[in-house]
């Protein structure tokens, strides 16, 4: 998929910086008994988040987050919350694991990624891999837990 | 005099120039581990090439001698800390020397309403513990407030002991702020009060002397691997007349005096009886050479060589205008701090990118958090072969710590 904007170093940078300094879906909603929601620290790090979802007609009308966090899970947690936003399941668990691949230097479809492309070389620093995916796991796990309660 | 340049001929990490990220690695996490010298790695294998046995009351050469080997650890352990061999046990390492006090001496001697005093520096593994005593016995754990810079202080321990206080438990540096604590006044007020004194030296034994009688503490636990010694063994260390009054919490081979098939047992005299089952025999050959490399050294000049690298970090830092230091007046060699405006791990992961090893994080004293006013820092620890371009190399990486997504662009 070739992009109309070559994706530079530089502009990764400045997806990364803009969305850790002004993070847009960073706050506790309001409505909390809307929201489907999960927990995810980890032993290896300070990040510390919540994740909220809400759905209607499985469609998401809007994903949240809140807690403590590093510049990488700040920016990767705030992102996935601009994609996941009008999304069906399917489509959100397509792109979730599409992340999961480039994350992982395995083969992925680029085209649904859009600012998420910016943690393309998160692998440099293996160690940091579970802070640019802990809000993502956490929706991915949110998103699957609905699916189960659909079924049921 | 130390020559870390001369000093690190003896490490393999250092002579085989591993790399990381591509680049000469800068080891700042002793706090955390130490880097091996050749006697101890050649000790390991000695063991494991040559010398492979158990030991107890084996009736051929190689057990004998292996019984000798555990004999001869004992005694410099007990040579290092100046006490009895027969005082020493062998552990997994600093949280198993706290788990056995905890279970073996807490749960038995502790009752409802009792007290169990901590201070809010506390590592997880002496803190943790210590709630399970509680928990089963019914005492209560609770932290005598550090003084605003951080200290462990007497005044607030009387404050806060009472009679009701049965354990005192303390370390002797911090693996954070890296102050050293008044241990010998400390255990005196346990004692005016009828408390133990447990003194958790993970910290404070590979950097400096430790005298265990002066200090007059109950109990002492530490690691072999931070002090040069392989993961998986460590020591406590009690007073004989409280390791008799210990019960232990392992039961099995090689600690049991007699046993019969109605369920009784009678258990060996210290310190056997805390040591059940095959011990980790490589790993106390390895700490032997650990300790003796130490002392072949010096742990004066250890410590007074890491005291003057402490002052020349807290300089150099000071110095980039970008670090905030937590602890700049605490005397181990341990300089805890952030990059203006960088989140920590964002920081330790640039370092990282710069071949710099140093630690991010609450460093296992979650609660100390509460006091620094900050979710995290970084962690910056030296040991005798530290040298001060290893520190240069961090300060110049500090200074330009404001670029840390170069970790993952550059």
């Amino acid at each position: 998929m070739p992009s109309s904007i070559e994706l530079t170093p530089q502009i990764m940078r400045e997806i990364i910086m803009d969305h850790y300094s002004s993070p847009r879906h960073k706050m506790t909603p309001k409505d909390a008994a809307d929201y489907s929601t999960t927990h995810s620290a980890s032993v290896n790090c300070i990040d510390d988040i919540n994740v909220y979802l809400k759905s209607k007609d499985g469609v998401v009308t809007d994903a949240l987050w809140d807690g403590t966090a590093c510049a990488i899970s700040t920016a990767s947690t705030d992102i996935i919350c601009d994609l996941l936003l009008g999304k069906k399941d399917e489509e959100a668990l397509y792109i979730i694991e599409q992340y999961h691949h480039m994350i992982h230097e395995e083969p992925y479809d680029s085209s649904v990624l859009e600012e998420a492309l910016a943690f393309m070389n998160t692998s440099k620093q293996a160690a940091r891999i579970h802070c640019a995916t802990i809000g993502w796991d956490a929706f991915e796990s949110i998103i699957k837990e609905g699916h189960c309660h659909e079924r049921g | 005099m130390i020559d870390p340049l001369l000093i690190r001929k003896d490490f393999p990490m250092y002579r085989d120039h591993v790399e990381m990220q591509g680049k000469p690695l800068i080891w700042l996490d002793n706090a955390s581990t130490t880097f091996k010298p050749d006697c101890v790695i050649e000790a390991i294998e000695r063991y494991y090439k040559k010398e492979t046995s158990n030991s107890h009351r084996g009736d051929y050469d190689l057990c004998y001698q292996m019984d000798q080997e555990v004999m001869k650890t004992r005694k410099a352990v007990a040579n290092l800390i100046h006490c009895k061999p027969e005082e020493v046990v062998f552990t997994s390492g600093t949280t198993e020397g706290v788990n056995l006090i905890s279970f073996g001496w807490a749960m038995e001697h502790l009752k409802k309403g009792d007290e169990i005093l901590l201070n809010e520096a506390e590592h997880a593994s002496n803190v943790l513990p210590w709630y399970k005593a509680a928990k089963v016995t019914g005492a209560v754990v609770k932290f005598v407030p550090l003084t605003e810079e951080g200290r462990v202080s007497v005044e607030n321990l009387k404050a806060a002991i009472s009679n009701k206080t049965k354990i005192v438990a303390c370390a002797h540096v911090t693996n954070v702020l890296g102050y050293i604590a008044p241990i010998k006044e400390l255990a005196k007020v346990a004692h005016e009060h009828g408390a133990i004194f447990v003194m958790d030296g993970a910290q404070s034994v590979p950097h400096m002397k430790i005298d265990v009688k002066d200090l007059d503490v109950d109990f002492l636990v530490f690691s072999g691997h931070k002090m040069c010694g392989p993961t998986g063994i460590g020591v406590l260390y009690g007073k004989y007349s409280r390791l008799e009054e210990t019960q232990p919490y392992m039961s099995g081979g090689g600690m049991n005096d007699k046993f019969n098939m109605c369920g009784e047992a009678t258990f060996l005299e210290p310190p056997a009886r805390f040591e059940a089952g095959t011990q980790h025999l490589a790993g106390i050959i390895g700490l032997r050479a650990a300790i003796e490399y130490l002392q072949s050294i010096g742990l004066e000049e250890i410590n007074k060589y890491e005291e003057e690298l402490k002052a020349y970090a807290v300089k150099k830092l000071e110095e980039t205008g970008n670090a905030i230091i937590y602890n700049a007046k605490s005397e181990a060699g341990i300089v805890t701090f952030n990059i203006k405006d960088v989140f920590a791990q964002d920081g330790a992961t640039y370092l990282n990118s710069r071949g710099i090893a140093c630690r991010s994080g609450q460093h296992c004293a979650k609660i100390l958090n509460d006091f620094l006013k900050t979710p995290a820092t970084i962690r910056a620890s030296f040991y005798f072969y530290t040298t001060k371009d290893d520190i240069d190399a961090l300060a110049d990486a500090v200074k330009n710590g404001g670029n840390y997504l170069d970790a993952f662009f550059n």
